[in-house]
């Protein structure tokens, strides 16, 4: 029998008067063993990363603070013991790693005097020795080159390295808990596969016992032992993994992973051998900084498309998959001419557009529209939703009122209240806002639609609903469709035909079902191998059965969804 | 290549990109001083009271400003590559050796005034952001505010007002006791003296200024990731305030102090005639009102290069300061 390590048992945490509920988190019982991996998981807003600072006492006292309830760590009442008590236990007992591993470190520190410092002030060791234990740690977690990382400063390591230090950080002292709150979620999936198989790794070396903290039920999947979900500040089930994940006993745990997106690629349908957009031999170049008064070859250059072909058919969805710095935005941007190409053909109806001239351009504009990944910084704030929607077309030449009735339209068809019209954006929830986005790149009635990331952003069930908007809206208004994603479960749900890419380079293009069974090219293996959870068949084979549902419902949604 | 060779090649090629900016503000200094009514042999006449037109034609033409400006121009640029920066009639000496004697007091001044109000605005507005909304923090920030608020002028003469003539503690105006002829430490005391209410006046806007920001930016970084994850290490708060927060919180203040010396110049203009100063300022000053173009464009070439070269010490120390800037 393990040593119980942590129990956590009726905790409250009350939020400063005025806010949208009393507690951020209520009646929430844990618990924690040596060597066990408990995951938390649910989306934005369910109080799952204050329960975890809870545990270190770094709530944002006093607005934030524990009402109710004990946190016992071995015997000892976290919410009560002194302050001095407190910062013993941080980072030598019960240590953290979060999620974005470029800002959780101090940019102007060292590597190495970043993790020193965890020695200094826990542990009496001598300078020598400090430096030693800390470059056996770096090596641990399998960073290459040590002493040089030690002198190396947060910007020049990679995300996945950034977390390794983190990591090894964190195991410096061999704490009892490692809480680790959603620290694969700003990674590649590749980059996540290995950081979930080190923190497994070290467990198994320490002992630690894991909280995990995620969104994703895919590391679920991989990774937990026992899981909590929480929804609103309740833990709402709890369980075995394979409890909850293959038998949910909550509704809100049902719909959760019936949300998550199969593996299994859809059916194909019949693909139209109508090309409607040509891509060939696309190279875009990034160079660095210049010589001497901005003359001579740039220094450093970057090769952010490397002669990309791609064609696109009348009515499909085109996927293009690859992981961070693959090279996709800017195929995006180059497509749409919000970039210009270095060389190469990008061709509409017989048109060669990279090479229209800025006025010649306008004329095409409204025949390729974007929906961006970002739908809190793409959408002006000072605009209203109904001018937001109906200025394209405005000055495309379209008639004021004309295109302000359509925007109302538009905004019915993606499933927002009329009223919204004469709204602002930060009134709307993010996937409300994402409908917005959405609305506006189809008032110019485009015939193909360039989505970038447009769910990247978003909670899982949301994710699933504005999946299901683009796929009727591609249906009804026929359109042709390029979609952006990093993440192969969405790839799978969505596209006809992928292209994978890696480096700039397209390295593979099939039918997904195809690409699926059978990829050919190296990089597509390793991708499709390090999909988290991607044993976990989920609960009903057909998930895309919530789609009916999900339809014209989201106006009811809360704001915080 | 190694450190101090990237910091060598990047003054290089700074100080050679700065020979452009230097010679357009030569020129542009040129025509826009040109275009004011009057030159100083207007002046001259004017002081001597019976000048007839013939006697002024003959000084123009000695002067060389019966020329066309363009071969004015022409003849000043040629003379400025050897550093000759011409005559100056109204004080009877060649402008480079008049610069350069008043440009240490001047220098002197804005020296003490920068530390002055980089470091005690940098210790305020640490002070006012660790003892967030308490009794200190409030008197800070209205001190702050107050004295952001008040006119440079009205400062110095109410300083003279208080501090020399009804307190009698330091001196009303100018550099040196002159007459007493101190020499050695004797007199660096005495103009220690001398330089505590200039630089007060001039240092109390920037001081006010430097205060708030850099409490904004103390509170700023104090909302940052790397501070959870420095209390999540067990780190105290002594050391996150002073070691993490505090570097970071410095990164704005110095960019900004760095803009502002060229400012700095502007302001010690007032501040150097309501004391007397020997400086820059006040040669400036005089230098307009006698149509002393060729003293007063030697000035802006001087305050020019000053502002490039103040730039570039502000760039190295940026690099310093944050890893993440490259000298390139």
């Amino acid at each position: 029998m393990k040593q119980k390590l942590l129990n956590i048992s009726d905790l409250h945490i009350e939020l400063p008067e005025g806010s949208d509920r009393q507690y951020a988190i209520q009646k929430v019982d844990l618990e924690l063993k040596q060597g066990e991996t408990l995951c938390v998981v649910g989306e934005s807003g369910s109080g799952k990363s204050l329960t975890a600072r809870a545990i270190m006492g770094l709530l944002p006292e006093p607005h934030v603070r524990v009402s109710n309830g004990e946190i016992i760590f071995n015997g000892e009442d976290i919410t009560k013991v002194s302050y001095e008590r407190l910062r013993d236990l941080r980072g030598s007992e019960i240590s953290m790693i979060f999620q974005e591993p470029m800002t959780a470190l101090n940019p102007v520190m060292s590597i190495g005097s970043q993790i020193d410092e965890i020695f200094r002030y826990h542990v009496s060791m001598s300078k020598a020795e400090r430096q030693k234990r800390a470059i056996e740690l770096l090596a641990d977690v399998n960073l290459p080159n040590p002493t040089q990382i030690m002198n190396a400063y947060p910007h020049e390591l990679s995300g996945g390295q950034r977390q390794r230090a983190m990591i090894a950080m964190a195991l410096a002292l061999k704490p009892q808990i490692l809480i680790a709150d959603e620290p694969t979620t700003a990674l590649d999936v590749t980059t996540q596969a290995q950081i979930l198989k080190l923190i497994k790794d070290m467990q198994t070396v320490y002992d630690t016992g894991v909280l995990f903290i995620t969104h994703d039920f895919g590391v679920v999947a991989d990774i937990a032992d026992r899981v909590a979900v929480m929804q609103h500040g309740i833990v709402v089930e709890s369980g075995t993994v394979k409890q909850v994940l293959n038998n949910p006993k909550h509704p809100y745990t049902k719909a959760l992973i019936s949300a998550v997106p199969s593996l299994t690629p859809r059916k194909a349908k019949t693909i139209s051998k109508e090309k409607v957009l040509e891509v060939k031999d696309v190279s875009k170049t990034f160079g660095g900084g210049r010589g001497l008064f901005g003359f001579g070859k740039p220094s450093r250059q970057v090769d952010a498309l490397k002669n990309v072909t791609l064609d696109l058919y009348n009515g499909e969805t085109l996927g293009v998959v690859g992981e961070s710095g693959s090279g996709k935005s800017t195929l995006a941007r180059c497509i749409i001419r919000l970039m210009d190409t270095d060389a190469g053909a990008i061709t509409i109806e017989g048109t060669q557009i990279n090479l229209l001239k800025r006025k010649a351009m306008r004329t095409w504009r409204n025949k390729i529209q974007m929906v961006f990944q970002d739908p809190f910084a793409s959408l002006n704030p000072r605009i209203r939703v109904g001018d937001i929607i109906a200025q394209g077309p405005i000055t495309q030449g379209v008639a004021r009122e004309d295109a302000l009735k359509r925007a109302r339209e538009l905004i019915s068809i993606v499933g927002l209240d009329d009223r919204s019209f004469e709204r602002y954006p930060h009134e709307f929830s993010g996937g409300q806002r994402q409908r917005i986005g959405i609305a506006r790149s189809l008032a110019l009635k485009p015939e193909i639609l360039i989505a970038d990331e447009p769910v990247s952003a978003l909670d899982v069930s949301i994710q699933s609903q504005i999946l299901d908007l683009l796929d009727d809206i591609r249906e009804q208004m026929k359109l042709s469709m390029i979609f952006i994603t990093h993440d192969l479960r969405v790839a799978a749900q969505v596209c006809d035909r992928m292209a994978v890419m890696q480096y700039g380079e397209v390295v593979e293009v099939g039918k997904t079902k195809d690409i699926f069974a059978n990829p050919q090219h190296n990089y597509t293996i390793d991708l499709l191998s390090a999909v988290p959870g991607k044993d976990w068949k989920g609960i009903s084979p057909t998930v895309n059965a919530g789609k009916s549902k999900a339809k014209a419902k989201p106006k009811s949604r809360s704001k915080t969804s | 290549m190694t450190r101090s060779s990237k910091i060598f090649r990047f003054v290089l090629k700074r100080l050679l990109q700065g020979i452009p900016i230097i010679l357009a503000i030569v020129i542009i200094n040129f025509f826009l001083l040109n275009m004011a009514d009057g030159d100083a042999v207007d002046v001259l006449a004017g002081e001597a009271g019976s000048a007839t037109p013939e006697y002024m034609a003959e000084l123009r033409a000695k002067f060389g400003l019966d020329q066309p400006l363009p071969v004015q121009l022409f003849v000043y640029l040629k003379n400025v590559v050897v550093l000759d920066l011409g005559y100056s009639f109204r004080h009877d000496m060649p402008v480079s050796e008049l610069i350069v004697d008043r440009f240490w007091p001047t220098a002197l001044l804005m020296v003490s005034t920068i530390l002055l109000a980089v470091g005690f605005g940098i210790l305020l507005g640490l002070l006012a952001a660790m003892r967030l909304n308490t009794w200190k923090d409030a008197v800070i920030t209205v001190f702050a505010l107050i004295t952001y608020a008040t006119p440079l002028f009205w400062v110095g003469l109410m300083m003279i007002v208080v501090f020399s003539l009804n307190l009698g503690w330091f001196p009303t105006s100018g550099m040196e006791n002159v007459a007493a002829f101190y020499e050695g430490w004797d007199r660096v005391k005495d103009i220690a003296v001398h330089l505590v209410l200039p630089t007060i006046t001039l240092s109390l806007f920037y001081l006010a200024l430097y205060t708030r920001m850099m409490r904004a930016s103390m509170l700023e970084q104090y909302g940052q990731d790397y501070v959870i994850t420095a209390r999540a290490k067990g780190l105290t708060e002594r050391r996150i305030t002073f070691v993490h927060v505090l570097r970071n919180a410095l990164l704005p203040v110095v960019t900004m102090a760095g803009v502002q010396v060229g400012a700095l110049i502007g302001g010690s203009v007032i501040v150097e005639s309501v004391f007397a100063w020997p400086g820059l300022g006040m040669l400036a000053f005089e230098s307009l009102f006698a149509r002393d173009l060729n003293l007063l464009l030697g000035i802006f070439l001087l305050s020019s290069v000053l502002v490039i070269v103040v730039n570039l010490i502000v760039d190295i120390i940026y690099s310093l300061l944050d890893p993440r800037i490259e000298v390139s």
